[in-house]
């Protein structure tokens, strides 16, 4: 990194950091699939990691959760270990509300355990809390709510308890996995909605694993983008978004229909990733990047500050402008 | 319209006391792609299922290719589902675990009686952008794009006019999603195959599709 870029806050790197993560690698049977990744998550943030299936942006937020697969070995520093206190101070949002509620307790009585596992309060207490917190995620008539059963929730109503489970502890972080995925656009954007008034209540912070750029650009301050287990961009979503200074996060922008041209065949990103184990020498995206150039094909590119941004490209002052082009036929 | 692929007329699909798609009308021509769009529960899905017969509607008429489907019998619809073939959301879903790719592509083929060859099976896959080899691989060894592309090709073993796509990329990532979408554009210019296409994505709508109905509790509220 140059020293003369001074650390202020709008830095890739801030002194303030709520978590640190440096060099996390995450293998399994010696396999590497997350390759010496370091981000930082800032308090009170909406962090949106992207990137193609098989990237490692789920192992990674689950790194943070220490929720890692059973065979996973993880190595570099996570700091501090929130992930030791877990429903406390860090907690997850999963992907699927249905199965994240036990069928069997009442909604209440399972929110009053999560408060119970981390807090030394009386069950009434506990019972006060559970009710506060569905009370708070807009859930009518909370108090008759909470002794109700799953499914006696709507479906609405179950992601609001979720996002009130992951949130009744008052962590520092909520980790959200593709929170969003199953739902259409208008349930997408009330879950994320009640997600961000819960996280402004309680003054947590978001790590967001998503392959949905709509959802990145109206709900993320910065986005951290993966392939290939690294490090390809990290910045503020909407400058980002705007103006990509990887080749992949171009590419990525270009194969959405939003920034499509007109007629009817879509940019697409050439080829697929590359599978673990069998990486290209160099950088991991030089098969299919348009830009590819000799030190491409040799050594992989580490992560340099490039304006407010972490980019990891040998060739991204080449990149055009707008750099979706590059990827029209 | 005479001249229409698929006329559907004032349907009904009840589920008990619920109307779950509310006399909807539509046309769609050969070669036209036909969005349904609207939100969950909003009856597009049931409209794809009384469409392919798969749920008799309660009321109203499919016409395809000139013929009323909804009075034909199981036996009178065995000539025509060939003709209309289904392409779902979950790409590993609708490819039975334990069957190879060729198996399943090969499948719609024999259920008509028909033996296809392994070029056969071959060709379809190369068809929809997958290496033959794949035709001996399982689904798990393929990947999301990969199992839809599979799909696709499962769809059009039987030669169709008409495919009904219910959200086909909704679950894939936005790289391999517009591979999907290429593909099946290139197959609609290249075979003049009518789609029904079921999908909540507005901008995946918008780009794709030449005309879209707009759904919202049952009903079409624009389109």
């Amino acid at each position: 990194m140059p020293s003369d870029v001074p650390l202020s806050p709008d830095a890739p790197f801030p002194p303030d950091a709520l978590l640190s993560v440096r060099d996390l690698r995450i293998a399994f049977d010696g396999v590497e699939v997350v390759r010496g990744l370091s981000f930082d998550v800032r308090p009170r943030e909406a962090l949106a990691i992207v990137g193609e299936s098989g990237a490692g942006k789920s192992l990674t937020a689950r790194a943070l959760l220490g929720m890692l697969p059973r065979g996973a070995t993880r190595n570099g520093t996570i700091e501090p270990d929130l992930a030791a206190h877990r429903g406390r101070r860090i907690s997850l949002v999963p992907q699927d509300a249905l199965s994240a509620l036990s069928p069997v307790h009442p909604v209440g009585d399972q929110l009053a355990a999560a408060v119970r596992s981390v807090a030394r309060v009386s069950r009434k207490e506990a019972r006060a809390r559970a009710v506060a917190a569905l009370d708070r995620v807009g859930i009518p008539d909370a108090a008759r709510k909470a002794r109700a059963y799953p499914h006696e929730y709507s479906g609405g109503m179950r992601q609001r308890a979720v996002i009130a489970m992951a949130t009744v502890n008052e962590p520092d972080i909520v980790v959200a996995d593709e929170p969003t995925t199953a739902l259409d656009e208008e349930r997408r954007d009330q879950v994320l909605r009640v997600l961000a008034e819960q996280r402004e209540a309680v003054g947590a912070a978001l790590v967001l694993v998503t392959h949905d750029m709509d959802v990145v650009r109206d709900h993320a301050d910065r986005v951290l983008v993966m392939y290939a287990g690294r490090l390809t961009e990290l910045g503020p979503a909407e400058e980002v978004l705007a103006r990509p200074r990887a080749p992949y996060t171009a590419g990525l922008l270009a194969s959405l229909p939003q920034h499509a041209p007109p007629g009817r065949r879509l940019p697409a990103l050439r080829g697929t990733p590359p599978a673990p184990g069998s990486l290209p020498p160099g950088c991991a995206f030089t098969p299919r990047c348009p830009l590819a150039a000799d030190a491409c094909h040799t050594v992989e590119p580490e992560p340099q500050e490039v304006e407010k941004r972490l980019v990891a490209c040998h060739r991204w002052p080449e990149l055009p402008h707008p750099a979706t082009e590059l990827f029209h036929e | 319209m005479s001249d229409a692929l698929l006329d559907v007329r004032d349907l009904v699909v009840r589920y008990g006391d619920t109307t779950a798609v509310d006399h909807v009308s539509f046309t769609l021509a050969p070669g036209e792609t036909l969005a349904l769009n609207g939100p969950s529960g909003c009856g597009k899905s049931s409209t794809a299922q009384a469409v392919l017969q798969l749920r008799r509607p309660d009321a109203g008429e499919v016409v395809f290719e000139g013929r009323e489907l909804t009075t034909l019998t199981e036996r009178e619809l065995r000539p025509v589902r060939p003709r209309m073939q289904p392409v779902f959301q979950d790409p590993y879903g609708s490819l039975s675990p334990r069957h190879r790719i060729g198996d399943a592509v090969a499948e719609p083929l024999r259920i008509q009686g028909r033996r296809p060859t392994p070029d056969q099976v071959a060709e379809l896959l190369d068809r929809v952008g997958l290496d033959p080899s794949y035709g001996d691989r399982r689904p798990h060894e393929l990947s999301g794009g990969q199992c839809q592309r599979a799909g696709i090709a499962r769809a059009l073993a039987s030669e169709p006019r008409l495919l009904v796509l219910d959200e086909p990329v909704s679950s894939l990532d936005p790289s391999v999603r517009a591979g999907v979408l290429n593909l099946l554009a290139d197959l609609q210019d290249d075979l003049g195959l009518g789609y029904l296409f079921i999908c909540h994505d507005r901008a995946v709508v918008r780009h794709f599709a030449d005309r879209v109905v707009e759904m919202r509790e049952g009903r079409v509220i624009s389109g």
